[in-house]
């Protein structure tokens, strides 16, 4: 990547987290950081107070990206659009009934709603069979009869769902042609048009989820672009989606639901990005904020991306998104006793009201941000989100109180100990992502960012065998980062489930020849600038008798049966260490992800370069005690944005920003580079 | 006071319950056998050297299997200790399935594999996976009218199937002469040694990482602190004797209901179960062995108090006596097919009755508890090839303190999904009518039972036989605290036309089925809680709107009268009928 040119325009990336908005404005002048409060009930507000805030004429700016939450919230929230379902004769309550399942392995509680009512959802007489044969056409007095009853009972939105609509979309098309002539407005989605696979709960959900937002979605973006023209901005912004990618805002109604989970995938996309300069191919991202942490794996540049993810019970959305596991460990995550006399972490949360005891906004219940703070790794005095200066003393008489009296130590060990079942707990999640897929973490780096990921990161490389962690210039703002350098993406995914040895490969280079030919039909209706445009194959494989699917690259478009074969075999030995080969493989998916390439950014320009101290000591703020393995050590403390280019540290030290800290454990050795990331590497205490 | 901090304790914990989750994930995710894959059904575990007690179980794990492994790996110990069996070596692995040895029926199959740390045997590491065919009568093995094991399949004694790392293929060639569709199982076999050897490999990283003698500590104090929280749960229970009951349909051979009966006692702080009022052995395979009834109490108060984990100290405090003389303590060779699927829901059942009276906001009224199986086997003439089709169904669970029952929820011993239409028409020479809610089945009460399903699925072509086992046909799920029974199951088979009802109701075998044949299904619903005349009255008139009960249903069922063409209660006439 080192010859892309640079990109000189002018570019505003602005992401909505819970707490703040975060705006990121890069020009050929430099580079500006904005947070403001989010307003939670409408994300516009306080995106256009961020661009407010830069002080730019609008008109100026070359391109804005924005990661939105709208969707997410309205779908955790259940504030959703009214919205209608018309189904196959037979098989209304498919999105109610589900795939007979429960909340969670024990306990026979639990509730669950649908996201369309079932007054709401309608029949129509049709039926078309697995192979796509028809074997009753649609009663088409029906399906204007149930038009009309949907939009009697004030649907604003609807879904058309048919059975095997994957298969032959013929119903559905035409479904969509008379509705396109009566419904009074765009908010029409069919099944087959988001996700053209088998399994009508995931495809029906998909679709739902899809319809119900897209009214909010289309308001939002639709008052924000008024707004944002109003102000003198002349294009299209763009919108991250959740295969981190991002698209126009004029397209990305029409899919809402592949935003619902786009929060995490900005930030894999900036640390992707950031890594490849470092010249970094292998990572886990670790993102760990107040109420929960994200970790993602990057192999050879590229994230992972996964069909299969729920965004919550029985809440599938199976359209290609990042794949990020996410655990309700944060820095607001609440240490107790369980029954049993051992100390628990999360996953109850104080959240961001009341907060840790720190902030001192009424919490009272100790958590790990505190026990951060009473072990001298956080800086009192320059919490980002605390009213006034805590009170030690009152945190460490709750910490006694709750903590260390029950368990026999003393608070100092108390806070240890919390942060090392906090700790723990965030290393499972690492090693789900990496060693449960076959990937050893040793061969990765660990990148680190969010307000508390920097804090925990060199313990959780130790405990894991990381070598390396890196640090982005400005973890707190990792996401809106994502925004400014992501690429435009469109993915495709066909469903083929033929044995690879009766597949013809002319077939299967037509298919994935014509799922390129549409994402450059739609990457050519952008109005943003490219360098190139990048195309990623894959299928998605199993050997015949199999259930569960194994994703692989596809190298290119010429890629031969026996090539296809091979990496199939290599990936599920990696994954199982089972070789089969008494056993056919089978092909399922094919899948074509087409990326309109961005100019790259010059990350080295994210900390202002006229900042920098001279000198090391010059960085040098103070000398603070701060734990580290049951003992207190002297430690120095620096200003991340004074830390020379090119200067090594030895630990323990820790490293303060506006944004983060960043823990040393004694032993590591820092090294910076040129575009201000810090390395550490774990070393021996 | 144990000599382990609580932190380093929290931690191997959570290593091992994760060695666990991993044998689980990578059995299921390279299995082939869609009951394993899709439906879950296997566990994995960690169990000491010596005794064969459970020392951590994976938390996916298929839940009817909560304890039965425990006692089978104690069996496996006694034969080796009496000579029965071969002594364990390095790299070993036994299979055994014989349900009389600690096993449930014999389509699960357990490995157990001795896991050798710095040359010493630390502990056995074990896996139980539910084979789609065993040999038998029938394919698939649930034979609903066998009338000795030896009908029901292939029985394995504990054998060596893995010798010193090597496969002995003179075992699996008897086992490959004996089974239906034998060419995939060697996938199936590979992917259960492969969990246990990413067990042994995660097991050994965990005892480099901490030491023998530490993780050994860690496992002594763990089990004392599960019993511990265990016993801290049972004392939420008030002293006394409760009793409760629940039946089962019908043996599949006599068209008789068996009758399951507990009394359990809380007495010094422990629970005493005694199943001794409980009907005889049966001679059909509805006869449960003693470790599947004990797995079937210890499943029950698992889903009774979910965060107390699971190992051998949890059960400490549980005390129940062996049933001699019933058919829950099934000896050879009785046949005992239905026993994991059906026969122990209906213990948990049991169970949940009685401890609904003195745990009202912790236990829910009782769920459908039926795996609703349905295999349909014949031949398709377009593909050329035998096929057999394996449907289970949910049912409703039970309303409780909090809120109404789940719709299709899962059976108690499960956690698997059903396959989606779409599959199976890909797969079967068949075509599903409906796939719907099924209206009112679930028991009215002040929060109601969730809702069961309806099914109705038609012969394409070729021939085929439909065989069932379910129950819950006789008698719906049960009401607590005042509400009403869920709907039970039905089965209809439509051939040439004309109605058929199996006699058992809910279990039969080899129906004949040819094309144009309908089999038509309704799980049942579960068991309301509370007196359904306190069920708000809103919520009643949103269920008729939604076309869950009919107006005329609110009225008898609920005492709520609707008006102004139904989009309205009629208080006055509610409140009149109500307190009529």
């Amino acid at each position: 990547m080192a010859d892309a040119p640079i990109d000189n325009s002018i570019v505003a990336g602005i992401d909505v987290g819970g707490t703040f908005t975060d705006l990121l404005l890069v020009s050929p002048d430099g580079v500006r950081v904005i947070k403001t409060p989010t307003t939670p009930d409408n994300q516009a507000f306080g995106v256009l107070k961020a661009l407010e805030e830069t002080e730019m004429d609008l008109a100026s700016i070359d391109a804005i990206v924005h990661g939105t939450t709208t969707t997410t919230n309205a779908v955790l929230e259940r504030k959703l659009s009214k919205t209608g379902m018309i189904t196959t004769k037979g098989f209304r309550d498919v999105i109610e009934v589900g795939r007979r399942t429960r909340p969670q392995p024990y306990g026979m509680f639990g509730k669950f709603e649908p996201i369309i009512p079932r007054e709401l959802r309608l029949e129509v007489t049709e039926r078309i069979d697995a192979a796509g044969r028809i074997l009753t056409p649609m009663i088409e007095e029906e399906l204007h009869a149930a038009v009309k009853l949907l939009r009697d009972l004030k649907c604003e939105s609807v879904v058309i769902h048919f059975l095997h609509a994957y298969a032959n979309p013929t119903h559905e098309m035409r479904a969509l042609e008379i509705l396109r002539e009566i419904w009074p407005n765009d908010y029409v989605t069919a099944g087959h048009q988001l996700l053209s696979e088998y399994r009508e709960y995931e495809r029906g959900v998909t679709a739902s989820v899809n319809a119900a937002v897209r009214p909010i979605l289309h308001r939002y973006i639709d008052r924000l672009q008024n707004e944002l023209n109003s102000k003198g901005f002349a294009r299209d912004f763009l919108v991250m989606n959740g295969n981190g990618g991002m698209v126009s805002a004029r397209l990305v109604d029409k899919e809402s639901a592949k935003t619902v989970m786009s929060g995490p995938a900005s930030g894999v996309m900036a640390a992707a990005n950031a890594a490849k300069r470092a010249n970094i191919e292998n990572l886990i991202t670790y993102d760990m904020g107040g109420t929960s942490t994200d970790v993602a794996l990057i192999k050879d540049a590229v994230p992972a991306v996964s069909n299969e993810l729920d965004v919550e019970y029985a809440m599938p959305i199976h359209v290609p998104m990042v794949d990020v596991r996410t655990i309700g460990s944060g820095g607001g995550s609440i240490a107790s006793i369980t029954d049993a006399g051992l100390l628990r972490v999360g996953p109850e949360s104080a959240g961001a009201t009341p907060g840790p005891i720190c902030y001192g906004r009424g919490g009272e219940n100790p958590t790990i941000t505190d026990a951060n703070l009473l072990l001298g790794r956080l800086n009192a005095s320059k919490l980002l989100s605390a009213s006034e200066t805590p009170s030690i003393d009152k945190i460490r008489a709750i910490f006694d109180e709750k903590i260390a009296g029950p368990l026999g130590i003393d608070v100092d060990q108390a806070a240890g100990a919390i942060i090392r079942v906090a700790n723990d707990r965030m290393a499972g999640a690492v090693r789900i992502v990496s060693i449960s897929k076959g990937y050893d973490p040793r061969n990765f780096t660990l990148f680190a960012f969010g307000g508390a990921g920097p804090l925990h990161a060199a313990a959780l490389g130790r405990e894991l065998s990381i070598p390396q962690i890196l640090v982005p210039a400005r973890p707190g703002i990792t996401n809106a980062l994502g925004c400014v350098v992501a690429d435009i993406r469109h993915d495709f995914v066909r469903t083929v489930n033929c044995p690879l040895d009766s597949v013809k490969i002319e077939d299967l280079r037509a298919l994935l020849s014509d799922q390129i030919k549409e994402g450059r039909r739609l990457i050519e209706s952008e109005t943003i600038s490219l360098d190139e445009t990048h195309i990623l194959h894959g299928a998605d494989m199993q050997f015949i008798g199999q259930t569960h699917l194994i994703s692989i690259p596809i190298p290119s478009l010429n890629a031969s049966k026996e090539e296809i074969q091979h990496i199939f075999e290599e990936a599920y030995f990696n994954r199982f260490q089972v070789k089969l080969p008494e056993i056919r493989a089978n092909l399922v998916n094919c899948k074509t992800s087409v990326i309109g390439v961005r100019p790259t950014f010059d990350l080295g320009r994210i900390i202002d370069p006229a900042a920098r101290a001279a000198s090391l000591e010059e960085a040098q703020t103070d000398v603070r005690r701060v734990w580290f393995a049951g003992i207190w050590h002297d430690t120095e403390i620096y200003n991340r944005e004074r830390l020379p280019v090119g200067s090594t540290i030895k630990g323990p030290a820790i490293i303060e920003q506006m944004d983060t800290t960043t823990v040393v454990e004694p032993g590591d050795s820092v090294s910076l580079d040129k575009d201000g990331n810090i390395l550490i590497k774990i070393g021996k205490p | 006071m144990s000599t382990i901090d609580p932190i380093t304790l929290s931690v191997i914990q959570a290593g091992l319950q994760q060695v666990c989750d991993e044998m689980d994930l990578t059995f299921s995710r390279s299995a082939f056998s869609p009951v394993i894959a899709e439906a879950d059904d296997r566990s994995d575990g960690i169990y000491d050297a010596k005794s064969g007690e459970l020392i951590a179980q994976g938390e996916l794990g298929l839940p009817v299997f909560v304890g039965t492994m425990q006692f089978s790996t104690m069996t496996l110990i006694d034969f080796i200790r009496e000579g029965r069996t071969l002594p364990p070596e390095e790299g070993d692995i036994y299979i055994v399935n014989d349900p009389y040895l600690g096993g449930t029926h014999l389509m699960d199959v357990r490995f157990a594999m001795p896991f050798y740390y710095q040359d010493e045997l630390f502990s056995w590491l074990s896996n139980t996976g539910h084979w789609p065919d065993i040999g038998g009568a029938v394919p698939g093995g649930f034979s609903a009218n066998a009338t000795a094991v030896e009908q029901e399949g292939l029985r394995l004694p504990p054998v060596k199937l893995v010798k010193r790392g090597k496969m002995d293929t003179e075992i699996y060639a008897i086992i490959c002469s004996n089974i239906r569709i034998a060419d995939q199982r060697i996938g199936d076999i590979k992917a259960q040694i492969a969990a246990l050897n990413v067990g042994a490999r995660q097991l050994t990283a965990l005892l480099d990482r901490y030491g023998v003698a530490t993780v050994k500590n860690a496992i002594k104090e763990w089990r004392a602190r599960a019993a511990h929280q265990m016993r801290a749960k049972i004392a939420l229970i008030p002293n006394g004797t409760y009793h409760g009951e629940a039946w089962v349909d019908s043996d599949g051979v006599v068209d008789e209901p068996l009758r399951i009966a507990v009394n359990i006692e809380k007495k010094d702080g422990d629970l005493y179960f005694d199943f001794g009022g409980s009907s005889p052995p049966c001679k059909g395979p509805m006869n449960s062995v003693l470790a599947t009834t004990r797995s079937s109490v210890y499943l029950a108060m698992k889903h009774i108090f979910p965060d107390v984990p699971i190992n051998a100290g949890t059960f400490d405090p549980l005390h129940i006596r062996d049933p001699k003389g019933t058919f829950l303590f099934a000896k050879y060779p009785r046949p005992v097919s239905g026993c994991a699927a059906e026969v122990s829901q209906r213990v948990a059942e049991a169970v949940f009755a009685a401890l609904v009276k003195p745990l009202p906001n912790i236990v829910t009224a009782a769920p459908a508890g039926s795996s609703g199986n349905f295999a349909l086997g014949g031949y398709d003439p377009e593909k050329d090839r035998p096929f057999v089709m394996y449907q289970i169904s949910g049912g409703g669970y039970g309303g409780n303190a909090d809120h109404d029952g789940l719709t299709n929820g899962c059976s108690t011993i499960g956690i698997s999904k059903t396959q989606p239409i779409e599959v199976l028409e890909q797969y079967y020479p068949v075509l599903f009518h409906e796939y719907s809610l099924r209206e009112a089945s679930g028991g009215p009460g002040e929060k109601r039972g969730g809702f069961g399903i309806n099914y109705t699925v038609e012969l394409l072509r070729g021939e085929a036989q439909a065989s069932f086992v379910m129950d819950h046909g006789r008698f719906g799920p049960q009401g607590a605290l005042g509400g009403q029974d869920g709907m039970p199951n039905a089965v209809t088979v439509y051939r040439n036309g004309e109605k058929y009802i199996p006699k058992h109701l809910s279990k039969d075998q080899d129906i004949p089925i040819t094309p144009g044949d309908i089999v038509s299904v309704g799980t049942p619903g579960g068991g309301g809680f509370g007196d359904p005349r306190k069920r708000s009255p809103e919520l009643v008139l949103q269920d008729v709107k939604r076309g869950y009960y009919t107006p005329e249903q609110a009225r008898d069922m609920f005492g709520v009268v609707l008006s102004n063409n139904l989009t309205a209660v009629d208080n006055q006439a509610t409140t009149a009928l109500r307190s009529a």
